[in-house]
């Protein structure tokens, strides 16, 4: 009996179970608050015809772009993609497949699969090439299109910190989609610079409720710098 | 003389209240929080969920989890808050933002807008750049009058595929200052030293001339 606590000691243990063909729904943006370990192990397992639902793929050598090299990916849901040449080359020649989807919108996807709302309307897209083939209402006079929820086989996760119980904290502009992809994954793995004891966060402080957490595991983080820009 | 880089982003500026909440997109919008007024109070809205970004850190302050929509590293100021995604984006679609300014390749006279895709070119991508539009009242592009060849980027109808339909009422370009209204743009102000004729010479969508047009203040 383990009660709750979601604290794995592996990531062959925190990764298992994925198989070719499901849908992963990672958190991130850019290299903020990437599940880097998570990234690694299904590179280790090399799982393939994987649907990835990630505001970006990474860049070359790292983030989601590793999964590149190996030719895992078959489908990105993202707003903004190409940081990377093998990610252009795989698009273009016709191996890869990129479901563009706005930044807002793709949160809000995340969310509503999360939270039991399989569709909601947006004005977002509305008269643009997303907004093709989706239905269109019009409320107080203006027009929104139908989107669909997102959720996912697995969900994977960066937090800062977490209790054993899978409570999670996170770091600045590292939040970004994690809270959303974490309530949206049938199973969803967290990956964490620091695990505590329960009591030891503050519960009004707790930005994902252990609730959405299945596994926990505490990893080490190259935490790369995409644009390291200063000031004199 | 067409207005530089900076001095558009000046312009811009103009329309900055004190107490505003304000996205700027990338390129030239970014420059805008350079000419901030003094003892003006305005905080930048980061679409990856930071309100009250602050300037490039030192060297010392660098932190990887403490970037912008640019991916780039920066601070925060005094009274900034921190959120996800989700609730960023809230804030945007919710009409809660005061001011947004963004970057175009085509705008025309129905307030239509094209900045995110140019077919037969790699595209990577709107991120939230549908949103923005989409969500605020108060959106002021900026960009060339014309392209590198000389083409109008005003027009009676974009050729490009759209960011948004209907939800531009102010450009800012190197050339002039316009409002859209009622299915065509009325000039409001030329850049220094730039004559009516060569803004309506370059100017291919539905124009209106007010008798008098006075310089920006720039």
């Amino acid at each position: 009996m383990s009660g709750f606590n979601k604290v794995v000691g592996s990531y062959e243990e925190a990764m298992a179970g994925l198989e070719d063909g499901m849908t992963i729904i990672a958190g991130g943006f850019g290299l903020c608050g990437i599940p880097e370990g998570c990234i690694a192990q299904i590179k280790k397992m090399g799982t393939k015809e994987l649907t990835i639902v990630s505001n970006n793929c990474g860049v070359d050598g790292f983030g989601l772009g590793i999964l590149l090299e190996d030719k895992q990916i078959k489908k990105m849901v993202s707003s903004y993609v190409g940081e990377n040449k093998l990610f252009e080359d795989q698009l273009l020649a016709g191996e890869l497949e990129v479901e563009l989807t706005p930044q807002g919108t793709l949160a809000e996807k995340m969310r509503a699969g999360g939270a039991g709302i399989p569709a909601f309307y947006t004005a977002t897209g509305y008269g643009t090439p997303v907004g093709d083939g989706k239905e269109v209402r019009e409320f107080n006079g203006r027009n929104y299109i139908l989107e669909e929820a997102i959720t996912g086989d697995y969900a994977i996760v960066k937090g800062w910190k977490a209790d054993t119980y899978g409570n999670v904290i996170y770091r600045h502009t590292a939040q970004n989609f994690n809270p959303m992809a974490a309530t949206a994954g049938k199973i969803t793995i967290v990956e964490v610079e620091e695990i505590v004891e329960p009591g030891e966060l503050d519960p009004t402080q707790i930005h994902t409720p252990g609730i959405y957490v299945d596994r926990l595991i505490q990893g080490s983080f190259e935490k790369r710098i995409e644009q390291r820009t200063v000031r004199a | 003389m067409a207005l530089s880089r900076e001095q558009l982003a000046m312009r811009v500026a103009q329309e900055l209240q004190d107490g505003f909440y304000v996205n700027l997109g990338i390129g030239i919008p970014t420059l805008v929080a350079n000419y901030v007024p003094e003892g003006m109070e305005v905080m930048l809205q980061s679409e990856n969920g930071l309100l009250g970004m602050g300037p490039f850190p030192t060297e010392d302050e660098v932190d990887a989890d403490m970037i912008n929509a640019g991916k780039q590293t920066v601070t925060t100021i005094t009274g900034a808050s921190i959120f996800s995604s989700a609730e960023s984006f809230a804030m945007i679609r919710g009409g809660h933002v005061d001011l947004t300014v963004l970057g175009a390749f085509e705008v025309d006279v129905n307030g239509s807008i094209a900045s995110w895709m140019i077919p037969g070119k790699l595209i990577k991508g709107m991120g939230g750049a549908m949103d923005l539009v989409a969500g605020a009242d108060n959106i002021i592009v900026t960009m060339t009058h014309a392209d590198k060849h000389g083409n109008s980027k005003l027009l009676n109808e974009c050729t490009l595929p759209l960011t948004g339909a209907g939800c531009i009422k102010k450009v800012v370009t190197d050339l002039a200052y316009l409002e859209i209204e009622d299915g065509q743009f009325i000039l409001k102000e030329r850049a220094p030293g730039v004559s009516v004729e060569e803004i309506v010479s370059k100017t291919a969508g539905k124009l209106v001339v007010p008798d008098h047009v006075p310089e920006m203040n720039v």
